[in-house]
């Protein structure tokens, strides 16, 4: 530049930052994370399948019997084992965030997440237990 | 063990590059030797234009955030040797504006942090003569792990929230405004409270986890997100059924 | 004054019905999905099925069980799509939670249908 001839304001320039839509496949706890959140579908699925199992239920015994072979074909059974995984994986990483989420104090002391966890887990026997004696027990 | 590692840096150098680039550099690898000293060595002894920040070297001041392969670290803390035979990538912190090679705008960031008042807010401030406020260590305990946060911004680099959605206010901001909330001397959790309800407030995070996994000082904001989200949920389902308060 | 809006209200559905789905739901799916079609266990009786459906509890539960998990659906997936996608839209909102609502409604009609 010659003198007498006006420097050129500088604009800085900054590079954006930029986020790939398909960022969760760059890093194996990104994708546990969606694999985590799409676990909701099963959940859904399962849904529709317990709304199947009591429409078959109020249609007659035929039709609950029609239901249960259904539900032993491959197809069906795959997806169940499959959304089995999944829910189990959903539970526990659900009852993981509990104690995060839930502090609560017994007078000055803080109760331990791991008191939380348990409870839940309790809860979770406890309401297992009760299925299969109400669809098991004599 | 090797005695030299290649460090592949990014470089960005606006007046005469549109994009950032990579320049490789050998350093040496003594196994006391963290990435910010083979930064330094580059700096000293090969390429001085390189730019980057860093204070401390001890991990309190969070200045030197920088992407070592792809994961959010202090460099200061991170050591050559766990990488060895290299090559380590070094980048500038993700999901940030670069300014010019390893630096970052955190613009967005300082900004964010004012609007939740990371101060204590009273009501009326106690004059200096009625002497200090006192807390017993439980109380401490409350608010103490999240005021461990250094501002080093690892977990925003983390959090792919906020890379996808720029307006969220991010893990650190509201970590940081627990850390006052839960202050048994702090008056301001209804302000903060405003801010933090907001759309691009807590109800932003999807509780990814990200950022407690990469905190340097083990702070724990997905733990502060979860535990204000019940805390905001409840108060405003509180403040719809009884508007004018309990 | 908090300008209103829904995420709260639905993120406490959410958390209910991740909660309620994660308590009743592995149970039920092992025994609806694998014990009783892979023959491990005796499926309940036609009968028996009728007389649990019956009870007003179990209805209430198992009513509050689709309810919470659809909306926890809902919720999640609204979010997944945003966060995976990139996929954020009225249009797609109104989908999920309008699905669940649905849902719902024929969970109650299937429900009262036994009797």
């Amino acid at each position: 530049m010659s003198p007498g001839q006006v420097q050129p304001e500088y604009r800085q320039r900054v590079l954006p930052p930029r986020v790939s839509t398909l960022w969760w496949l760059g890093k194996g706890t990104y994708f546990a994370f969606i694999l985590r959140e799409l676990s909701c579908v099963f959940v859904a699925w399962f849904v529709a399948y317990l709304l199947l199992l009591v429409r078959a239920v109020s249609q007659g015994d035929a039709s609950y019997q029609e239901f249960l072979a259904w539900s032993a074909t491959t197809p069906i059974l795959l997806l169940n084992l499959v959304s089995f995984l999944f829910l189990i994986f959903h539970t526990v990483t659900f009852f993981d965030a509990a104690p995060r989420a839930m502090v609560m104090k017994v007078g000055r002391n803080r109760v331990p997440g791991r008191v939380v966890l348990a409870g839940h887990y309790a809860g979770w026997a406890a309401a297992s237990a009760i299925v299969c004696w109400l669809l098991l027990g004599a | 063990m090797a005695d030299r590692i290649k460090l592949q840096v990014a470089r960005y150098r606006p007046e005469r590059e549109a994009e950032a680039t990579f320049d490789e550099y050998e350093v040496p690898c003594p196994k006391d030797w963290v990435v910010l000293d083979g930064l330094n060595h580059v700096k000293d002894r090969i390429d001085g234009t390189l730019a980057y920040r860093w204070s401390c070297r001890m991990g309190v001041c969070g200045s030197c955030g920088m992407m070592v392969n792809g994961e959010p670290k202090l460099t200061c803390a991170t050591f050559l040797a766990d990488y060895a035979p290299g090559p380590i990538r070094v980048e500038p912190l993700r999901n940030f504006p670069v300014v010019r090679d390893l630096i970052v705008d955190i613009g967005d960031f300082m900004r964010k942090l004012v609007t939740v008042r990371p101060w204590i807010v009273r009501e009326e401030e106690k004059p200096l003569s009625a002497g200090e406020y006192l807390q017993t260590p439980e109380q401490m305990d409350d608010y103490k792990q999240y005021s461990m946060c250094i501002n080093c911004m690892l977990c925003y680099a983390a959090c792919p929230v906020y890379g996808l959605d720029p307006l969220f206010i991010g893990p650190a901001a509201i970590a940081l405004a627990q850390r006052y909330n839960l202050d048994s001397r702090d008056e301001g959790a209804a302000e903060r409270h405003r801010v933090l309800s907001e759309h691009e407030g807590i109800w932003g995070c999807t509780f990814v986890g990200e950022c407690t996994r990469v905190c340097p000082k083990h702070v724990d904001p997905a733990g502060a997100i979860q535990r204000y989200k019940l805390t905001a949920a409840v108060e405003t389902v509180k403040a719809f059924f009884m508007p004018r308060g309990a | 004054m908090v300008r209103q809006h829904s995420e709260p209200y639905l993120w406490l559905l959410f958390s209910a019905g991740g909660v309620l789905s994660a308590m009743l739901m592995p149970s039920l799916l092992l025994l609806f999905g694998i014990a009783f079609p892979l023959g491990w266990v005796r499926p309940p009786t036609h009968e028996r099925m009728l007389a649990v459906l019956a009870n007003p509890l179990t209805r209430l539960v198992f009513l509050g069980l689709c309810v919470l998990s659809l909306v926890h659906w809902a919720h999640r997936f609204r979010h997944t799509l945003h966060d995976g996608l990139r996929l954020a839209h009225p249009m797609i909102t109104a989908l999920c939670y309008g699905a669940a609502v649905a849902g719902s409604a024929l969970a109650a009609y299937l429900l009262w249908q036994v009797a």
